[in-house]
This record gives structure tokens, sequence and C-alpha cells, in this order.
């Protein structure tokens, strides 16, 4: 039964260690903020920081969360830059049926706090795992661009 | 229809029209009659168990007691508080009703839009008809359109008795009573009412057979920039889609379904998959077969082992490329005509013209929206709730009454964000499929996750 730091809350739970990280979030603790999208890292709407890092949930045993802190969106507006982020996502409206937003908002947040002034290539780079069928690419570059102290 | 010019009184209409503004009417004001009802129950006793629910963005389903035809609470609901409802007729995903929608009603009822909670409607095609599509459907670029006179009067017919309660009440004339932000002013400038204040009064009043609508130039949420209502919990992770919710005790299922068209189920290894940890229950349909566990990883790994086969049935040999060269070889011969103009065969056939052919082939494309179809049912012996995404929300109560045997008052849909629509949440497959996992479980709330 491992023994999980999630958003700084030390939690037993009783799952398999083989088991993606995403199912223990949603099932099992109940935190239905990550979401499933496809189960093979293709989406990212799984997206979790394992000690401040993005990782696909989905594809992330929970035995490798073991010993790291894990931060999900439930969680990500505490920490400075993710309250930018999502300052900036509601600035602008990002958002349309909101389902992979919040890995895109967890994607965000994970570039930014590497790369405090990242140019179009850098988002690409970093954001490319995360789709979105509603096609909010441009306002999430935008307000990406935003949190970092643009316009 | 000219809104620019002078104020727009109820007008005839269409007859399909006319019936949905009476409707809409008699909920508008008769909200005001029927909320005296929900002002008897205590304040800390939730109608439905939702989700927590907080001011404006944060929906919950407006599933209640009362009987079917109630057109009381179809829009507007006003607490003795004063806290102003709005239970939306269309569905949100992504398109924006539920922020068009609230405007609609804001605008004309005078309500503070950012202290409004929002409540998804229930299934009911007599309360919530698109007067555009004849149902109880969010498509096709209608919501807007279906709702912008309905809505509206609906919010003005409110106001019209908030007003004359409130003038009664200060013994004033109503039409020097303003409304601005939730609270009803008096002409004096100084006194205001809130809503609440006067919401047991102008129940008891009856229903203004005309009211005005504000013209163009009066408007202040319409036409202008406005944000989002649901933007922030869709940022935070606190927005509830189908695939969200939760019950005490629930099973989740995962299924592999026939992949041909009108394939059966052959085998599936009940006891392999009964073996993983965490897996509940095994549910074979004809066409399908279930894993439940207690969580979707034990569903999904319960059922890779009990690796079903399928009987693939009569499309058995049906390809892409079989589909496309049976059209190739109908393109041949004549077709259904959907215009004639002219002589178009002989101008084809005349030697001397420019000819041009061309064959445009789209493959196959699946609708995926991002989120995966998924429907969780608690079936009971007296009823039946349903909690999903749905842009029909009277088909899948429809569905679910179909395959249970229940009269459709006792099916209850809740309506969550959808995560993608698209048109894919016009059918309501999954919903009959998890009704009929649940049905065949007897074993308490089932979510089906695809």
């Amino acid at each position: 039964m491992p023994a999980l730091d999630i958003n700084g809350s030390t939690t037993n739970l009783d799952v398999p260690d083989d088991m993606p990280l995403l199912w223990a979030l949603r099932d099992v603790a109940g935190l239905t903020g990550t979401k499933f999208g496809c189960g093979v890292a293709l989406c990212g709407a799984c997206t979790v920081h394992l000690d401040g890092q993005p990782v696909r949930s989905g594809v992330t045993p929970v035995s490798a969360a073991v010993g790291k802190q894990v931060t999900t969106i439930e969680a990500i507006g505490n920490d400075p830059v993710g309250q930018k982020v999502q300052a900036a996502w509601n600035q602008l409206d990002v958002v349309q049926c909101g389902y992979c937003q919040s890995g895109q908002v967890m994607a965000a947040t994970a570039l930014l706090k590497s790369n405090p002034h990242p140019n179009d290539a850098d988002i690409d780079g970093a954001m490319s795992g995360n789709i979105c069928r509603c096609g909010t690419y441009p306002r999430i570059r935008h307000a990406i661009k935003v949190a970092a102290g643009g316009k | 229809m000219d809104t620019k010019t002078k104020p727009q009184s109820t007008s005839p209409a269409s007859s399909s029209r006319r019936r949905f503004m009476q409707l809409s009417g008699a909920a508008g004001g008769g909200l005001l009659f029927g909320f005296s009802l929900f002002g008897c129950q205590k304040k800390e006793e939730p109608r439905n168990k939702p989700p927590s629910e907080r001011a404006v963005g944060q929906a919950t389903s407006a599933n209640s007691d009362q009987p079917p035809g109630l057109a009381r609470d179809a829009f507007i609901r006003i607490d003795r508080d004063g806290l102003v409802t709005f239970i939306c007729p269309k569905v949100e995903m992504g398109q924006g009703t539920f922020t068009a929608i609230p405007m609609l009603l804001a605008e004309e009822l005078g309500a503070d839009l950012s202290k409004v909670k929002l409540e998804q409607a229930p299934a009911s095609n007599a309360l919530y008809a698109d007067p555009l599509l004849g149902g109880q459907v969010t498509g096709g670029s209608t919501s807007v359109r279906g709702a912008w006179t309905p809505l509206r009067q609906a919010g003005a017919t409110v106001r019209a008795v908030l007003v004359t309660a409130a003038a009664k009440q200060w013994n004033t004339d109503p039409g020097s009573v303003k409304v601005i932000d939730g609270r009803i002013m008096h002409p004096d400038g100084k006194q205001s009412l809130g809503f609440g204040d006067v919401a047991d009064a102008a129940s008891k009043l009856p229903l203004p057979g005309k009211v005005e609508l504000k013209p163009a130039s009066a408007f202040t949420l319409i036409g202008k920039p406005h944000h989002r209502l649901d933007s922030p919990i869709k940022a935070n992770g606190q927005a509830q889609f189908g695939l969200d919710a939760r019950l005490p005790n629930m099973g989740i299922a995962a299924v592999a379904i026939a992949p041909v068209t009108g394939g059966k189920l052959a085998s599936a290894d009940e006891q392999k998959a009964m073996a993983v940890k965490g897996v509940r229950q095994v549910v074979k349909l004809e066409n399908a077969v279930a894993v439940i566990g207690d969580h979707f990883w034990a569903a999904r790994q319960g059922l890779e082992a009990a690796a079903p086969t399928w009987d693939d049935g009569p499309n058995a040999n049906v390809t892409s490329a079989s589909i496309v060269a049976d059209m190739m070889k109908a393109s041949q011969s004549n077709g259904a005509v959907a215009t004639n103009k002219g002589d178009a065969l002989k101008r084809l056939g005349d030697k001397n013209g420019r000819r041009i052919d061309a064959i445009y082939e789209v493959p196959f494309l699946a609708h995926a929206t991002m989120e995966p179809m998924n429907c969780t049912v608690d079936l009971k012996a007296d009823g039946c709730d349903i909690y999903c995404g749905t842009q029909v929300p009277a088909l899948a109560q429809a569905a679910a009454a179909k395959i249970t045997g229940l009269p459709q008052e006792k099916v209850r849909v809740h309506n969550h964000y959808l995560g993608g629509g698209f048109g894919r949440r016009l059918e309501v497959d999954y919903v009959a499929q998890a009704v009929a996992i649940a049905k065949a479980s007897g074993k308490g709330p089932v979510k089906l996750v695809w």
C-alpha cells in the first residue's frame, strides 16, 4: 500500500504498485480534476507534476510517485506560477469545453517554472503533447505569454 | 427580428413558438408560485445531493421531486434569501451557452450575473424543447437563436411581478421602479429591496399577459464583452464532467464491444477476469462484455484477462474498401435528384464544352471528444438516476426508461459539463449500454467508461 504525497498530504492508498497514478488520483483519492482522455500518453489530459516535473499520470505507475511530491490541478493554484497561469487563462477566457484544460494548465505551469520567458518554439515543444479538440491553441499560447509577464 | 428601434412586446408567433412562450411565461412567473414550496425546505437540505454548489459557473442538475408538467421552475428560481438560480435549457460543451443563456435571463430580469447560480435543466421535452428543434436538444447552432425571445420573456415576466410586488409594498407606481444588478430600486433612488424580500408576495401575483423587452439600446449585458462564467472552474479542475460523477459504493465498468456492427459476443473468460484483484463482476451483453471493478484500472485489467472473442455476424466482410467500392458502383447509376435546372446531362455530354470530372473521398472520422463516452447509472427498484454529459437529456431519459421499464418521470438525468459534444453526445448509445449493464449487474451504481 504505497504512501503518496499528494498536494502536500501523505495518503496511503490501497492500490497496486503498477496502477497508473491517474486512477489512484481519480477513482481512489477522489481527485477528479486530472482527466482521462486516452490512457496511452497521446493527449496530455492526465498531466500532473512529480517533484515539479510534468508527467502523464495515465501511464505513470503509482510506484514511480512514491517518495516524490505529486501536484495536481486542484493544488497548482497554490504555486505562484500556477496562480499566474490560471489568472491568464481566466483573463483571456482560454477554455471552451474545458476537458483538456487541467492538463494544459499543468503543462504550461511546468514550462514557465523551468523557462520563465518561453518563445514560440519553446511553447510548441512543451505544449505539443496536450491536445485540444476545441482548438483553443492560440489562446493557450497567448495566455502562456501573459503569464510570463507579457501581453 | 428588429430589436434596435423600439421595445418589443409579446407578439403572436408560429404556433410552436407560442406554445413554448406560454410554457416559459407560466414557468417564469409561476416559478415564484412554486418557489414557496422550495422556501418550505430547510436551507441546508439539498434536494438531490449535488456536488458542492457555488454561485455562477458551477452547475448541478435541477432534478426535483416536483411532479412532471409543473412548469413552475423552468428557468428562474428565487429563494427567500434572494439567491437567484438560472436553469439552463442548453447544455454547455464549450460553445458558451452557460454564459449566453444566463446573459439573456439576467438582462431582462435585472439580476446581478456574478451572483447567479446555474443549474442544468433536467430531462423534460415539455419544459425545455427548443422551438427551432422541437425537442430538448442542444446543437445545430440553435441555442441563442432559439432561446432569444422565450428566455428574455421569462426574465422580463419575473421582473414584472417582482416590480409589482415591490411597488405595492412601497405604495408607489410600478412604472417608476427600476431593477438594477439584483436590487429593486425605489423611485427615490435610495430605498431598495432584494429579490428575496418580495419573492413571497410576488409569487401570489397574477402573471402579466404582455411583457416589454428591453430595446437593444438599453442592454447592459447582451452585446457587451463578458467573461465566460465557467472559465475559472475549468482552469482549476473543479468543473464536473460526466466522467467525474462519483457515488458511494460505485463500481466502474470497462467494456469491450463487438468490433463489427451487428456482431455478437462469442466468448469471455469470466473466471480469469474475476481473479484480478479489485474486479467485482463480469456482465455479458449480446454484443459486449463489461467488467466492473473497484476502480477503472481493475476493470481494464479484468477486461484484458477476459479476452473476449466475437462472432462478427452478417457484416463480417464489410470493410472501408468494400464500402467505398459499393459507393463507386452506386454512383454510376441514377440517384435521387436534389435539384434540376436546365438540361445538365445534355450540357455534360456536349463534346465542345469543358467538362471536369473529380472524385472526392473523405475517410470515416471518429467523433473523438476529449472526454470518452461515459455514463453512471444508479438503478433502484423505484427509480433510476443517470449521471452523464448529454446533448439530449430527454432522449437519454427515454432510453433508460425503455430498458428499465420504469415510467419516464422516475428516470432522472443529471447532466454535466460535456468534455466535447460535437454532435457525438446527440447519441444515447452509451447511456443505453450503461443502463443495460446496471440492470444486468443488479449490484448498485455503475460508472461505464469507454
